[in-house]
């Protein structure tokens, strides 16, 4: 079980190198399939993933939740989906047709790349850089783009209200939550994500750090727009924000590519605080999954037990408190780190 | 006439495009998510139906949209004004394809008690095709619920 992944993909390679193909193309086609199921798993996921959070905000509001279509109404994001893909796509007139077109593609690509950097198991990476937490921070920021470009294309007030919103918030928590995982890379030494996931062989770093996992808690909350920072498609002052203009299954790119990107950043937060794929008895792509979910369930609960907060008190919460505090997380963290080697501890 | 007896013919035959109509009907039946016009008492019994006690989200229906461009359904809770009237057809016209109307408690089915004031329409049927009437002063969250399910029963069949 442990490397079964693992061992279907180097039989899947094995079989590509008796086919007569050199090496470099059987990797390059394992990537591809490698990349075909990213998107597919992310895609199917996300569909469980939405009926979990319509039940899980139910049983927050004392109510039952979608339960009629299918077995406990778990195919209910099955029938939405089926309704999304047969709605009319209305492109405004006024709007600028290739941005506007462009920014929920671009939205949903830039939210798998994430994907590819964060180890699913042990060994179960695509792509190992030697840059990884600085490749996911920097790739997750593009997202702000697309929000801003769904914005301005669609030439509506609410729209580009939403977007500026979106893009100071973005850029406002960008900050923190990079200097957050700074003291992590103090410690380990490294940005590659492999190597920070053995360094927690001995001890989580929720546990050295916990003041940095609040910060990037906080932090990636505002950066995936999730409640109560959910400024850019709040409903109830900009209608929806950067979303307005959007009708059937170009909204529905958005919504999927936000839920990636809240899937991602739960899958690194497990592997930067919570040890990744390390854990007992079970083989580890299933710990890893297991620790995802357990992130998403906090964020679920966060964002339906607190009501949205106002856009001064958004920006004046990241810039007087998380970066100083971040800041302050780093100096300690240095500090700490010459204490040990002081007292010959490390 | 000849053409339409042609049509006829062909939709007969043609399986495939049914069997997708059929699918895709599934799904619409089952996802009316609603943009909600109101007074005051219609739209306090939506909220009930919304809430805890009678929950409409079990039917999958509890997605509000605040944008006409991402809803199905046009809730229609109160008596059209002559002033709103603009504003809830343009509101209509930009919702997109498939779209319902459910005119929901007396005023908006035949303006009730203000059906003879000069700036009531009377009824949402002056102006807009209305799938589902649902009686009531203001209607309790059952009959809106049983409302829906006529939709969805209408929306299932075919008929709209």
């Amino acid at each position: 079980m442990e490397s079964l992944f693992i061992n279907l993909s180097q039989a899947f390679t094995a079989w590509l190198m008796s086919l007569g193909l050199s090496a470099g193309w059987a990797d390059a086609l394992l990537l591809a399939v490698q990349w075909t199921c990213i998107v597919a798993i992310v895609t199917l996921n996300i569909t469980i993933l939405i009926w979990l959070e319509r039940r899980v905000s139910s049983f927050f509001q004392e109510r039952l939740g979608p339960n009629r279509v299918g077995p406990l109404g778990c195919f209910q994001t099955v029938a939405d989906a089926l309704k999304l893909l047969t709605k009319e796509d209305i492109v405004p007139s006024a709007a600028d047709k290739l941005i506007f077109k462009t920014a929920p593609a671009l939205f949903i690509i830039v939210a798998v790349m994430l994907y590819a950097v964060i180890p699913m198991g042990d060994g179960m990476q695509v792509v190992d850089l030697n840059v990884g937490l600085f490749y996911f921070i920097s790739i997750g920021s593009l997202s702000t783009i697309c929000l801003f470009m769904a914005g301005w294309g669609s030439n509506n007030k609410w729209s580009l209200m939403g977007a500026l919103r979106a893009v100071a918030q973005m850029i406002t928590y960008e900050i923190p939550l990079a200097f957050s995982l700074l003291g992590i890379v103090m410690i380990t030494g490294s940005l590659r994500l492999s190597e920070i996931v053995e360094a927690q062989s001995g001890v989580w770093f929720i546990i050295l750090q916990p003041v940095a996992f609040l910060v990037y808690f906080i932090a990636a909350t505002a950066e995936l727009n999730r409640g109560p920072f959910d400024m850019p498609e709040a409903e109830q002052e900009l209608t929806g924000g950067a979303y307005t203009e959007y009708t059937g299954m170009r909204w529905a790119l958005f919504f999927l590519a936000e839920y990636t990107n809240l899937v991602a950043v739960s899958a690194l937060m497990s592997t930067v605080f919570l040890g990744g794929w390390q854990g007992p008895w079970l083989p580890s792509w299933i710990w890893i999954i297991i620790k995802t979910y357990l992130v998403m369930m906090v964020f679920f609960w966060v964002k339906w037990t607190f009501p949205r907060i106002r856009m001064d008190q958004l920006m004046s919460f990241s810039w007087k408190f998380l970066i100083p505090v971040s800041l302050g997380n780093i100096l300690f963290t240095g500090a700490g780190i010459y204490f040990c080697k002081w007292m010959g501890w490390c | 006439m000849a053409l339409d007896k042609d049509v006829e013919l062909l939709s007969k035959n043609n399986v495939l495009v049914t069997a997708f109509e059929k699918i895709w009907n599934w799904g619409r039946a089952r996802s009316f998510w609603a943009l909600n016009y109101g007074c005051n008492c219609c739209p306090i019994e939506l909220m009930a139906a919304g809430a805890a006690r009678f929950d409409m989200a079990r039917y999958g229906y509890e997605v509000i949209r605040a944008v006409p461009r991402q809803a199905d359904l046009l809730t229609i809770a109160g008596p059209i004004t002559v002033k709103m009237k603009p504003v809830v057809e343009r509101v209509w016209a930009q919702m997109p394809e498939p779209k319902w109307v459910l005119a929901m408690g007396n005023c908006a089915i035949s303006g009730g008690p203000f059906r003879d004031g000069y700036s009531v329409l009377p009824g949402t049927d002056s102006i807009l095709k209305v799938d589902v009437y649902v009686p009531g002063c203001p209607v309790r969250p059952e009959a809106l619920f049983h409302g829906l399910l006529e939709l969805k029963r209408k929306v299932e069949e075919g008929q709209y």
